[in-house]
């Protein structure tokens, strides 16, 4: 905890950047990941931090070939650090669960950012049980000076007992920022390959032995889980002990200053004597934790009574005011009289959206209009699902909408073109071998890829069709036309999505056609890697007759305040956030749409 | 928290600066010696949506987020997210808000009428129960400063009037948080916000009661008359095609157009307009 004496010392540090802190006062040699919120920002942190290029740094094309990137990083003698979000360990798992069997020579570490109460999230599975599913210690910081430190002990920890280790962060912790001390970086050590091919061969007769020591490890470290200075037993009053981890221990601090609190840093293994040890001294015991009963459910089957998800919700991200709530119900706080809040007088919904200029709006534009069965991705261009663009059907996992068109084809229930949208970045991810599915099995399907040239959603990082790397040096740009023809797609038509009628064209003529044909819309991100800011346009308006038809377009620059026409409301262009995309223009049945020329861009009133 | 600690929630659209805000105004407690926590939500919410950022300082934080009715000053960036936030605010706290309004797309939705969805601006109406609130047209003033971009440092100027940071440490952190060349326009920016004695909103105020005049004109559903032996049908579909509604279809043959969504017309006339066979004629509703 940082107090006031060392803050001139301090650094105000985001729990992302802290891990990256960590793991180059670790000395990492190599670091992997894939973008998700909110573990993005780690990598980005770790290229700023080493100008001198001593780790390798990659953006991988998915998880899954991060964590095995970061395995042989670690297996050839350097300690290696691999980052995603939640939902992306479900991809690396793969490889995860038997890299428990291996081990790892060098430290490796992999970094799951789940997001409980999914801030940017199709759900809030809890990674914890992961730890516990594959067998490896799982570390869990509550804030960022803890993200530092647990990321430097989770490097020695995975090369004392020879085992990948999860750093499970939250939204809360990595995106909320809070004073860390920080020393200097370490240059990586390059320990050297060396060949053990019953380690890491994993053939049915080496993996039975790899089990056995899998297991054997699990006790030394569940025997190192009840010293480790990890664990933090503050005694206080004793009527009242909580078991607590992560985030919800800050919480717990804040609600019950005087209360007995055992913080948990290594919550898998458990350690049973130091819980059962503070337990005994305690005359009630309350676990508070973020999304499952996890401790919960294990402390109960130490045969230990504790109440926990009783009084705390099991959906949604915990805070100061549902934990102290929740303390209140178990009678661990005074029922105190609420103060009268302000009540919020009724106010616009501002839903996430789609960029003005975004690329990908036309495209759904011509998808509804044709009536299709759009399953969608995952990308910014999930938001067309909502109004009023209100044209994707489905949206599950990264990569699956290929794979489910092709179901939904199958299925014989859809009557309308089915096709699947989805982004240049999720193609490369997972939607590569969907494709090809496609084209071997025979399924007639349109798949529409959004290129924008980056990954949009987090950020704008580089991926394959980017043509550069996260250190923004030049790298070959894979050609995605080339790619699906290669694969055995039909047809794959490049479009320009600004261009309106092209578009249209090109997905009325992929759905009318048989086997698997590909509409790949061409145009870079507005937003990333450069902002795009052509000549804005203006509205004529005495030419506008409010038809409305622009606004299909829920373009955020187009607002009604130019006056009425007929009753009903003309339509204003904001030329400050207008990118000149000319979409608007080419939709207007009266031409009222022109570029504001001559004229810088301003306010456009 | 005790007397030498407090909490800010800065708030915002995305894109405004409200990140940036909140880093300054963490960075200047840092420097004035205090523990600090900031949190923010990133994502989604870059895209137009909310964006909120919880700064927390004292002696020892232990929370990154404020707890409901314990901010001690709200910073609003915009007024619909000003409102929003009221709930964050302690009785007696500060509102330091900008009359700006940014109008999403969900604002546009009620075609039919053409009410604007977005709520009024009201200063002295939320002074009945907030009485401490500190208006200003933060971009106006920050033009005057040299950048209207420079808003959100306008009013970090009016919040260091009410947050015990000294002025050095602000200009320390304003040096340290903002990119060199927009430097000159932050600090003029803040000092003129740290100026404004009064309401600056009046103008503002006046324009915006300007810029919505009209609309909500409640009117009843269209009616559409289509001449079938003139219309070709799924042949032509320009009516069906343009709709900015969605209300029109083809009959069972596709030979004809067909009202689908009666009730959405806003009888904008464009189908007659497009129609190149002169095949429909919209008739509006006689109000009664």
């Amino acid at each position: 905890m940082s107090s006031t004496g060392e803050s001139s010392s301090s650094v105000l540090l985001s729990g992302n950047e802290a891990i990256a802190q960590g793991a180059r006062e670790a000395g990492v040699g190599v670091a992997t990941g894939y973008p998700g919120t909110p573990s993005t920002e780690i990598l980005e942190a770790l290229v700023r931090s080493d100008p001198d290029r001593d780790v390798y740094v990659e953006w991988s094309s998915n998880e899954k070939v991060a964590i095995d990137v970061a395995l042989g990083a670690a297996i050839g003698g350097t300690r290696a650090l691999v980052t995603m979000k939640h939902v992306g360990l479900n991809v690396a798992s793969d490889t995860f669960m038997t890299a428990a069997y291996t081990g790892v020579r060098a430290g490796l570490v992999v970094v799951s950012a789940d997001d409980p109460g999914m801030h940017s999230s199709q759900n809030e599975q809890d990674n914890r049980f992961v730890a516990r599913f594959a067998g490896v210690p799982l570390l869990e910081p509550s804030d960022s000076a803890e993200a530092r430190d647990l990321t430097v002990a989770a490097f020695e920890i995975a090369e004392r007992f020879d085992t990948p280790v999860l750093l499970r962060t939250t939204t809360r912790i990595a995106h909320a920022r809070a004073l860390v001390s920080v020393r200097p970086a370490r240059r990586p050590d390059r320990g050297g390959f060396r060949r053990d091919r019953p380690k890491y061969v994993m053939l049915p007769g080496f993996a039975r032995q790899r089990r056995i020591v899998l297991l054997d490890r699990l006790a030394a470290l569940a025997e190192y889980a009840e010293t480790s200075p990890l664990q933090r037993v503050e005694l206080g009053d004793l009527s009242v002990g909580v078991i607590t981890s992560s985030i919800a221990y800050q919480y717990v601090r804040e609600a019950l200053p005087e209360a007995s609190v055992l913080k948990l840093g290594l919550t898998h293994p458990l350690p049973a004597r130091l819980i059962r040890d503070f337990c005994s001294r305690v005359e009630r015991v309350l676990v508070v934790e973020e999304l499952d009963p996890y401790l919960e459910d294990q402390i109960r089957a130490l045969g230990i009574a504790v109440e926990g998800k009783r009084f705390f919700a099991r959906a949604g991200e915990l805070g100061p005011d549902s934990v102290r709530a929740g303390l209140r119900l178990a009678g661990a706080v005074a029922e105190t009289a609420a103060p009268a809040a302000q009540q919020s007088p009724p106010t616009t919904p501002r839903p996430p959206l789609l960029c003005p200029g975004c690329p990908h709006v036309v495209p759904f534009l011509a998808l509804r209009q044709l009536g299709a069965v759009v399953t969608g991705d995952i990308g910014c261009y999930t938001l067309a699902a909502s109004a009023p663009l209100e044209a994707m059907d489905s949206c599950v996992a990264m990569g699956s909408s290929i794979g489910m068109a092709i179901g939904v084809r199958r299925s014989g229930g859809a009557s309308a073109p089915v096709v699947a949208a989805i982004g240049d970045s999720t193609f490369m991810h997972a939607g590569i071998p969907a494709l090809v599915d496609a084209v071997t099995n025979g399924t007639d399907l349109t798949v529409l890829i959004l290129d924008n040239g980056t990954t949009a959603m987090t950020g704008g990082q580089a991926q394959p069709g980017t043509g550069s790397t996260i250190r923004g040096d030049p790298s070959t740009r894979i050609d995605l036309a080339a790619l699906c023809l290669a694969l055995g797609a039909r047809s794959a038509e490049v479009v320009d999505p600004y261009d309106v009628a092209a578009t249209h064209r090109a997905l009325e003529k992929a759905v009318a056609s048989s086997g698997v044909s590909v509409v790949i819309t061409d145009r870079p991100c507005v937003e990333a890697p450069v902002k795009v800011r052509d000549t804005p346009f203006a509205v004529v308006a005495e030419r506008c007759i409010a038809c409305q038809l622009c606004m299909n377009l829920g373009c955020p620059s187009i607002v009604w305040d130019g006056g009425l026409y007929e009753g009903r409301r003309r339509v204003r262009i904001d030329a400050s956030t207008c990118t000149g995309c000319a979409v608007c223009a080419q939709l207007c049945p009266t031409e009222a749409m022109v570029p504001l020329t001559g004229t810088a861009a301003g306010d456009g009133r | 928290m005790g007397a030498r600690s407090g909490s800010v929630l800065v708030v915002g659209v995305g894109g405004q600066g409200v990140v940036l805000s909140s880093a300054v105004a963490a960075d200047a407690a840092r420097r004035c010696g205090f523990d600090v926590k900031q949190s923010e939500v990133h994502g989604m919410s870059q895209r137009g949506g909310v964006v909120t950022s919880h700064l927390r300082y004292g002696d020892a934080v232990h929370s990154p987020l404020i707890a409901a009715g314990e901010a001690d000053a709200i910073v609003a960036l915009e007024w619909n997210e000003a409102l929003r936030a009221l709930p964050a605010l302690r009785p007696g706290g500060t509102l330091i808000v900008s009359v700006e309004r940014i109008l999403p797309p969900s604002a546009f939705l009620d075609r039919l009428h053409g009410a604007l969805r977005y709520p009024p601006i009201a200063v002295d109406l939320l002074r009945g129960t907030v009485p401490d609130v500190r208006a200003c047209d933060a971009t106006a003033v920050a033009a005057r400063a040299g950048d209207r971009r420079a808003m959100n440092t306008v009013l970090l100027g009016v919040l260091s009037r009410v947050m015990p940071f000294s002025e050095t440490a602000w200009d320390d952190a304003i040096v340290a948080n903002v990119p060199p060349k927009a430097l000159g326009a932050n600090r003029a920016a803040f000092a003129a916000g740290r100026a404004l004695q009064a309401d600056d909103a009046r103008r503002a105020l006046a324009r915006l009661a300007r810029s919505d005049e009209g609309g909500d004109a409640r009117r009843a559903a269209a009616s559409l008359e289509i001449v079938d032996a003139w219309c070709k049908g799924e042949m032509c579909g320009i009516c069906v095609r343009s709709c900015p509604e969605y209300c029109l279809g083809f009959d069972a043959e596709a030979t004809a157009v067909r009202v689908t969504r009666a009730d959405a017309c806003t009888a904008c006339g464009l189908c007659e307009l497009l129609c190149p066979d002169f095949a429909i004629v919209v008739h509006p509703a006689v109000p009664a």
